[in-house]
């Protein structure tokens, strides 16, 4: 902590809180400037990142962002296009041309490829407007899901729930034997051999998202899983 | 009857025990529990979703739609479910003292709907009902430039005081019902309402104390928000 800045790392903020003053640093994302001083527009943890002052968020509703990976429902299917809901106040539209890494030709049935109701993992490719979100499915990872279970989220404690690098979820995973697929938009895709050990993970990640704010975490998911997975 | 010493004991500068709670409804977007004496308010945020009638929808930024009701039981003769002349003004009001700290640019074609509701009445219920509202926004995760801080202050028979409660506002000799919002950060003053009579000094005294109350007011709002987030840590 330098001497301009006004709150330490990883503290709770809330808008209109002073972070810092003078004009070496920058405000980011969740921060704004007010003649000399950088204040927050939004609850969360500050978080200062070279000359950038930013403001991570701990709660509210998933807002579509460029390059994330989701987890939807096909909802509607056009003569070029699929419609993915991912619990958005509108449709990510899935372009034909997005559709898949195989060739899809021109007068195809696309409900072959994704019907209403399938589950798919897809990637936002743009995001610039609230109503006009385009997503791929033929980016590395995305795909039909298969018989498995999905669970909601708060969408906030997904980097939680994945860990650095991927370290928790890594963890889940290896101890459940496990398939798991984590949405940035809170939705998570669960997929075992047995219930059991689907309902392990799910119980785990739900302790996760209960505790997220707490610290020692993966020690206590991994206590945790160690006692279940007996 | 000069009013010299407050029904209920207080200072005419002081107000009455407050108490705030945030997330306090699950399924809703963030919320928020606002108390001050007997007057409690309640405050869902949902959003940002979809907006209903859709000419409503903004291509230049969101919606804020409030809403503003008593409970039936809340006040002590019941109040006729549904909106009446006076909840829909005061939905309007709050909506109108919010907007300014908002930031819905980036919100175009959705909206922010906020619901306020009054489980118990005693005077103030406005001020309470938007102090609520601005922390269920922040905790919603709206961008926000600050939060909003209201009070109701007045004169009552003779005296300047703040913060009214029921007794005060039905006393003998009238009451003056001013109440205000504003952002403390600023100053700026999103809200001023009056119902009775009052000079234009004593306007000036009224609001001045209203402010000095609102920054204790903001200490509370911003108590609660960090309680949270600080609380699920341990």
């Amino acid at each position: 902590m330098t001497k301009d800045m006004l709150v330490k790392e990883r503290d709770v903020v809330v808008p209109g809180e002073e972070l810092a003053t003078g004009m070496d640093y920058l405000p980011s994302e969740g921060a704004f400037r007010d003649g000399d001083k950088i204040l927050a527009s939004r609850v969360g943890l500050f978080n200062l990142d070279g000359r950038l002052v930013k403001v991570i968020p701990l709660g509210g509703k998933y807002i579509p962002k460029k390059n994330d990976t989701i987890i939807g429902t096909i909802t509607d299917v056009s003569h070029n296009s699929w419609r993915i809901d991912i619990g958005w106040a509108f449709d990510v539209v899935v372009f034909m041309r997005e559709g898949s890494r195989e060739f899809i030709p021109n007068d195809a049935d696309l409900k072959k490829y994704y019907a209403p109701g399938d589950m798919v993992v897809a990637k936002i490719i743009k995001a610039d407007s609230p109503r006009m979100t385009d997503a791929s499915l033929k980016m590395p990872g995305c795909r039909k899901l298969g018989i498995g279970k999905v669970i909601e989220i708060q969408s906030s404690r997904v980097p939680r729930i994945i860990g650095k690098q991927g370290s928790m979820i890594s963890m889940i995973k290896e101890s459940t034997n496990c398939n798991i697929i984590v949405g940035q938009n809170g939705k998570v895709w669960i997929s075992g051999e047995d219930h059991k050990m689907e309902r392990i993970a799910e119980a785990a990640i739900k302790k996760i998202e209960a505790e997220a704010h707490s610290s020692g975490l993966t020690e206590k998911i991994s206590e945790f899983l160690k006692k279940e997975c007996k | 009857m000069p009013y010299d010493k407050r029904f209920d004991g207080r200072k005419f500068e002081e107000v009455r025990e407050m108490e705030g709670k945030v997330g306090i409804i699950p399924r809703a977007d963030g919320s928020a529990m606002f108390r001050t004496g007997k007057t409690i308010a309640i405050a869902a945020v949902y959003g940002p979703r979809k907006v209903l009638p859709a000419f409503m929808q903004n291509p230049k930024g969101g919606v804020l739609k409030c809403v503003y009701d008593l409970l039936s039981f809340s006040v002590t003769e019941r109040k006729r479910p549904g909106p009446s002349r006076r909840s829909t003004e005061i939905s309007k009001v709050t909506a109108d003292s919010l907007a300014p700290v908002l930031d819905l640019t980036k919100f175009s074609y959705l909206g922010v709907d906020v619901y306020v509701y009054i489980t118990q009445a005693d005077a103030g219920t406005r001020a309470a009902g938007i102090n609520a509202a601005a922390m269920a926004l922040a905790d919603a995760g709206m961008p926000m430039k600050d939060l909003i801080t209201s009070i109701a202050v007045g004169k009552v028979s003779d005296k300047i005081v703040v913060d009214l409660d029921k007794d005060e506002e039905d006393h003998e000799d009238g009451a003056t019902d001013l109440p205000m919002a504003m952002s403390t950060r600023t100053g700026e003053i999103t809200l001023l309402q009056m119902d009775g009579n009052m000079t234009q000094k004593e306007i000036k005294e009224a609001v001045e104390m209203g402010m000095k109350a609102c920054i204790e007011i903001k200490k509370v709002q911003v108590e609660a928000l960090k309680a949270k987030y600080t609380e699920a840590g341990k």
